[in-house]
């Protein structure tokens, strides 16, 4: 009897340090923005599901990429997850500093992350990051202001219409401006945007032997149309407007029309933030007619540094925070708008999720972008408002800054375009692709 | 009449002084002001000075989010102990240079000035590499040293000019007296230069206090000071200005209160040896 219960005794011992053995301390770095934040808030639930606990490393975006490319370059080990978008997962997948997310399990469900999510996260088809949101970018627009305009805008708008719609709802006396974009110097804030309106142009950045293509009419024509109608309908300043200072204009009736990320659709119709939220309509990305979209595909995810040593325990929080499970926590808790959105298809086959109102147009946005074929020409590159290259930061943060200068009036385009294609072409040479 | 010019020309230095003090105040106080509004005041155009209904939501959802305490008391020790280990160093330092020069002294005074012209994003993967090797990475240790390297010239040439105005015949007289060095160095030169020693710690101090570069870049979840706390609530996609703002309050809080109890000691070294 003695014996029986202290081989019980001691195998509740083995079962109890084997749990403490395997229970990790996991560290995150992530950005700071409502999803993530939110996600922090769950981390109870991960830790009473795994054991595992969690610490954060929440840095801004800039500083947080910063931090995490030392680390990783330098093995430094800091981090057991890191948040990583787009731009960089396909190239530290293809230096072999990610950890391949091939080994996910069967209730994890893979194949329900939304293809274009997918293929951007991915370096030769194997996923090396799992999108935690996914935003393109589409048009919001105050449905009372173009009703008061007498224009109807329609799902797949122009930027012949775009123009008018702004000219007819501009209105300088009562402080509205019809049209807001972003101007402020940066790869990810006006860099982006002024290369997807490009794209909508058929301009590109590189020909097929990565010569720089700022010198072809199609980048005088969109950079042109750009700074007309922002000189003429746009807010004063706008060359240092990025996201925020749009966001913050169009929540406080400020704009008629805002082309910018997808994500923005919860913030502009949140009636705790927002003057305007029960005014807002969506559409898609504007277009030239030449079969390119001016939209964005871009996406937070969570990848695993290679050389960690708590692999497992990472990719058991990946699993958990990227899940279907997830998203239902979520919305159980905070209601289905503020699910994090892009990442999922079965999200989008969620009767409830299909009736907020942004839904759909996010969904539909997301699927209009093909990073693998940005451009009207074909380019050697994958990207739709980046080039998948590690040089492609530098050069266009440069970049953007002439053309900044172009929009506060301190140059004129082709003086911006002329020292565009010089400077890239430069670093493009220094580089070795030429 | 020259008394008149003279009140005329005093009531307008004083002026202009008070003016330049309120547009360098000014970013402060919008910061403090900022924290107690909502976000959406926070962005409300024309701005809000007066009339918003005051809220500490801000702070309280700070304090939910982040331990603030840590992040405090890895400021305190790290701005501490790299001021208190770099005096450790500059006050023999300086006293060669300003007792005992050679011909290089000037040379090397220069040089070391020098190092900091370089920008710190230079020696950012030397350092790392460095931390990595000896695993300092977010450790505090390894935070006190590299700010104390960074801070030394300054520390070194503040304490070099402080000790040129202590007459040498003092130290000489000590000598003939049977002081050794460390006599000489502890019990009379040190003694001395207290008001310059006082605003040289109490300057690095606040230049500890507020480097955000290495403070961001070799830290992770363990020895992040307040600079990494203010971070932690900076975004380009979305609006946390007010949250952003307490922040920033409490960040700076400690070290204002600090600088406004010391304003007097820091006038009156930065000010030593001015006149002649």
């Amino acid at each position: 009897m003695h014996l029986k219960n202290a081989l019980r005794a001691a195998t509740a011992l083995t079962l109890i340090s084997s749990v403490g053995a395997s229970a990790e301390t996991i560290t995150i770095a992530t950005v700071n923005n409502g999803d993530m934040i939110r996600m922090q808030g769950y981390t109870d639930d991960f830790t009473a599901k795994t054991g595992h606990t969690v610490e954060w490393v929440t840095l801004e975006e800039n500083v947080l990429r910063q931090r995490v490319t030392t680390d990783i370059t330098t093995k430094g080990g800091q981090f057991d997850i890191m948040t990583i978008g787009m731009y960089e997962t396909p190239i530290w997948g293809a230096n072999g500093w990610l950890v391949p997310l091939d080994d996910l399990s069967a209730e994890y469900d893979v194949d329900d992350i939304l293809p274009a999510m997918r293929g951007g996260l991915s370096h030769d088809g194997t996923l090396y990051a799992a999108p935690f949101y996914g935003e393109s970018s589409m048009v919001m627009y105050r449905t009372d202001l173009m009703e008061a305009a007498g224009l109807e805008m329609p799902e797949a708008p122009t930027w012949a219409f775009i123009r008018e719609a702004a000219a007819a709802m501009t209105d300088r006396e009562n402080d509205i401006n019809g049209i807001c974009l972003r101007g402020k110097a940066g790869w990810g804030e006006g860099g982006a945007f002024i290369t997807v309106t490009a794209n909508s142009f058929g301009a590109r950045w590189f020909d097929e032997d990565w010569n720089a293509q700022f010198d072809q009419p199609q980048w005088k024509e969109a950079l042109t149309f750009f700074v007309d109608m922002m000189n003429a309908y746009g807010p004063p300043g706008y060359a240092t407007n990025g996201f925020n200072e749009n966001l913050s204009l169009f929540q406080q009736g400020k704009c008629g029309m805002w082309i910018d990320a997808t994500v923005a659709a919860s913030f502009v119709t949140n009636p705790n933030d927002s003057t305007v939220a029960d005014s807002v309509g969506f559409a898609l990305a504007p277009d030239t007619g030449l079969g390119k979209r001016s939209n964005w595909l871009w996406a937070w995810a969570l990848a695993i540094p290679a050389g960690t040593q708590k692999e497992a325990a990472a990719k058991e929080f990946i699993e958990w925070a990227t899940s279907k499970d997830y998203i239902e926590l979520v919305a159980k808790n905070e209601g289905w708008a503020n699910v994090p959105p892009g990442a999922r298809t079965s999200l989008y086959e969620t009767p409830e999720y299909q009736e907020v109102p942004f839904a759909k147009m996010t969904l539909d946005s997301i699927n209009a972008a093909d990073p693998t074929n940005p451009t009207v020409d074909p380019v050697p590159y994958v990207g739709i408002q980046f080039v998948a290259i590690p040089e492609f930061a530098g050069i266009a943060t440069e970049v953007s800054q002439e053309f900044s200068a172009v929009y506060a009036g301190q140059q004129t385009v082709e003086e911006a375009l002329e020292k565009a294609q010089a400077l890239t072409n430069d670093a493009m040479e220094a580089a070795g692709y030429r | 009449m020259a008394r008149a010019v003279s009140t005329r020309r005093k009531v307008m230095t004083t002026a202009l002084a008070w003016a330049i003090g309120l547009l360098i105040f000014f970013p402060i106080y919008w910061t403090i002001l900022t924290s107690f509004k909502t976000e959406a005041q926070a962005i409300n155009n024309p701005p809000l000075f007066f009339g918003f209904d005051w809220t500490l939501e801000n702070y309280s959802v700070v304090q939910e989010r982040s331990d603030y305490m840590r992040f405090l008391w890895n400021s305190v020790i790290i701005a501490g102990g790299s001021t208190a280990l770099g005096i450790l160093v500059a006050v023999p330092a300086a006293w060669s240079m300003a007792f005992v020069p050679s011909r290089r002294t000037k040379d090397i005074l220069l040089w070391m000035l020098s190092t900091k012209m370089l920008p710190a994003v230079g020696v950012l993967y030397p350092i790392s590499l460095i931390f990595v090797e000896f695993n300092l990475l977010d450790t505090r240790i390894g935070l006190i040293l590299v700010l104390m390297l960074i801070n030394l010239p300054i520390i070194v040439w503040m304490l070099y000019t402080y000790f040129r105005e202590i007459p040498g015949e003092i130290l000489e007289a000590a000598r003939m007296d049977g002081a050794g060095l460390r006599e000489e160095i502890l019990y009379v030169l040190t003694p001395m230069a207290i008001p310059g020693i006082a605003s040289t710690v109490l300057l690095n101090v606040i230049l500890a206090w507020n480097e955000a570069f290495w403070t961001l870049n070799l830290t992770a979840a363990n020895a992040g000071p307040l600079t990494a706390f203010i971070a932690s609530y900076s975004s380009p996609e979305g609006l946390f200005y007010a949250k952003l703002s307490a922040a920033s309050t409490m960040a700076i809080a400690p070290i204002l209160i600090l600088g406004w109890f010391s304003q007097k000691q820091l006038v009156r070294g930065l000010t030593f040896g001015a006149v002649k």
